[in-house]
């Protein structure tokens, strides 16, 4: 049979089986199973790709492969759990970077044509901002940078000319492929734009800019896949690009704004809203809390990424264990946008041994939530601020939140009295059924733990 | 004819990524980010060809700095969602197995 037939066939069996991979995602039972169908189809794509006729020498794909797997086995053994974000964000920087430097290469060996040239433009364009924007993700999420939103004078501006530099040199390199400056240039301002693209988002907008970096760096495979004319390329890097999409939809609707709202606003600035403040901090000792916990039927634990910074998770799970043998219910709220990517608070528990049956979301705790004799608070804030819903002048308002107010007793866990990421005052912390339990989240819980014992 | 051949296996490949995705729980929603970005290090295997091929020496060079980089994505990729996919757990049964 031609190599080429069978190469292709291969191609269509790796797509079934990422296909099947990402179906089998759709639950925790066969989730794990579904990525090791996934990787096979991965694995036959390569070996199968090694019988293309056009390889002389096997030298530097050998090299690239070790060296690469080396770095990628290295990685993701000593990642810990509560740095996923940041190491999720720069593996998007590195498959946005590899499409572009493909599609750069797709450039010799064949004659350019103008669709050709098209897609090139597109691929290095696509692949270029996933690659920096990626790397600003990264040093925001991993605390390497500041993570507050970089604003300047004329920045629109300064983006808009950027844009159109970035059009320009598009257009002339497609319709004269052989004059080279123009792709370099183009690789620089594609690079600049990625930085120009996240400097001005916060912190705690990550979740959102992830997903999308998630999703260029798939349609940056889907455009490296026109300019090689490979089919399993675009089909993969679509379903990627389709993936990352959603995810940034659901985020942005968990924090009811728009996309264009969060990569433009510059959201983080200190604002406040119009309605005062009535009532006063009630903080607790952990001995009190702890007569209250042992006197509840059913408590919420609510975590943000203030239990992933204090590593509480651990903790948490050993005061659930003495919670549930003292006969009280416990169950986890959370919110789509705790954490700073998607999913990362369930992570986190699981890797505490939680149970996945417990994490609910946050439209299944809602209804039942004036039934939750305590509701504790670790570490989050804004998606648990009641302004959302009372106060229409507040930044947060129409955002969905967990209604923890509404519970019998809240108690919130918490450093200071500083705000959250949206720079937004809480109410929830001055309500008359809230009592605050300063310090550190993993100190207080592991107190909780000691007043059980 | 060529692109609009392309245009039409893209168009239906977001699609069923839609119809696909919208299934995963939330619970799921970092393991589903991990393995997404291992299938999108598939320009491993354009990098590859460019890698191996006898072009000009540069296009050797991009082709294998791509293949490192690829490779980094779908190794690193695939294990660590593997390793987080271990830990989720149900409630385990008094008594191991």
């Amino acid at each position: 049979m031609n190599a080429a037939i069978l190469i292709n066939l291969a191609y269509i069996a790796s797509a079934i089986l990422f296909i099947l991979g990402l179906k089998m995602l759709s639950s925790p039972e066969t989730a794990r199973r579904g990525n090791v169908v996934s990787s096979v189809g991965m694995l036959i794509a390569v070996v199968v790709t090694l019988l293309n006729q056009g390889i002389v020498d096997f030298t530097w794909i050998a090299v690239g492969v070790i060296v690469g797997s080396l770095i990628g086995v290295f990685a993701a053994r000593t990642v810990a759990m509560t740095a996923m974000p940041e190491m999720v964000a720069i593996f998007n920087g590195f498959g946005g970077l590899a499409s572009l430097l493909v599609g750069w290469a797709a450039l010799y060996g064949t004659d350019a044509t103008t669709f050709l040239a098209v897609t090139i433009v597109l691929s290095v364009l696509i692949g270029g901002v996933t690659f920096t924007g990626s790397i600003i993700a990264w040093g925001k999420l991993s605390e390497k940078m500041n993570s507050r939103p970089m604003l300047f004078t004329g920045q629109q501006i300064f983006n808009s000319i950027l844009m159109l530099a970035i059009v320009a040199c598009g257009v002339m390199f497609a319709m004269d492929p052989t004059n080279l400056m123009y792709l370099y240039i183009l690789i620089g301002l594609s690079f600049v734009f990625g930085v120009m693209f996240v400097i001005p988002i916060g912190g705690g907008d990550m979740p959102v800019v992830i997903s999308l970096l998630n999703s260029y760096s798939g349609l940056a495979a889907c455009a490296a896949g026109f300019a090689i004319n490979n089919l399993l390329l675009i089909v993969a890097g679509s379903l990627v690009g389709a993936s990352g999409i959603i995810l940034t939809k659901i985020m942005c609707k968990a924090m009811n704004r728009s996309l264009t709202n969060v990569l433009f606003s510059g959201f983080g600035s200190p604002k406040t809203g119009t309605k005062q403040v009535e009532g006063t901090v009630k903080p607790i000792v952990a001995e009190d809390a702890y007569f209250i916990l042992e006197a509840a039927s059913s408590v919420l634990v609510v975590p943000g990424y203030g239990m992933a910074v204090a590593q509480a998770q651990h903790v948490v799970k050993e005061l659930q264990e003495l919670l549930e043998k003292n006969g009280c219910e416990v169950v986890y709220g959370v919110h789509p946008v705790a954490g700073r990517m998607p999913g990362h608070m369930n992570v986190l528990l699981a890797e505490a041994d939680v149970s996945y049956d417990v994490l609910q979301e946050m439209d299944q705790v809602n209804p039942r939530i004036d039934n939750f004799d305590v509701a504790i608070v670790i570490g989050a804030n804004d998606v648990v601020n009641p302004a959302a819903r009372e106060d229409e002048g507040s930044p947060l308002y129409g955002m969905p939140i967990i209604n923890v107010d509404k519970s019998r007793t809240v108690f919130v866990l918490k450093r200071s009295m500083a705000s959250g990421f949206a720079g937004v005052e809480n109410p929830l912390f001055f309500k008359d059924n809230t009592r605050m339990l300063f310090g550190d989240a993993k100190e207080s819980i592991s107190a909780l733990v000691r007043e059980f014992g | 004819m060529e692109i609009v051949f392309l245009a039409f296996i893209l168009i239906l490949s977001i699609f069923l990524g839609f119809e696909l995705i919208n299934k995963v729980p939330a619970t799921l929603h970092t393991p589903l980010m991990s393995g997404s970005n291992a299938i999108s290090g598939i320009t491993l295997i354009g990098a590859i060809v460019s890698a191996g091929s006898d072009h000009e020496l540069i296009a050797t060079i991009l082709g294998a700095s791509a293949v490192a980089f690829a490779s980094i994505n779908v190794v690193g990729g695939y294990l660590v969602t593997d390793r987080m996919l271990g830990m989720f757990h149900k409630k385990k049964l008094e008594g191991k197995k």
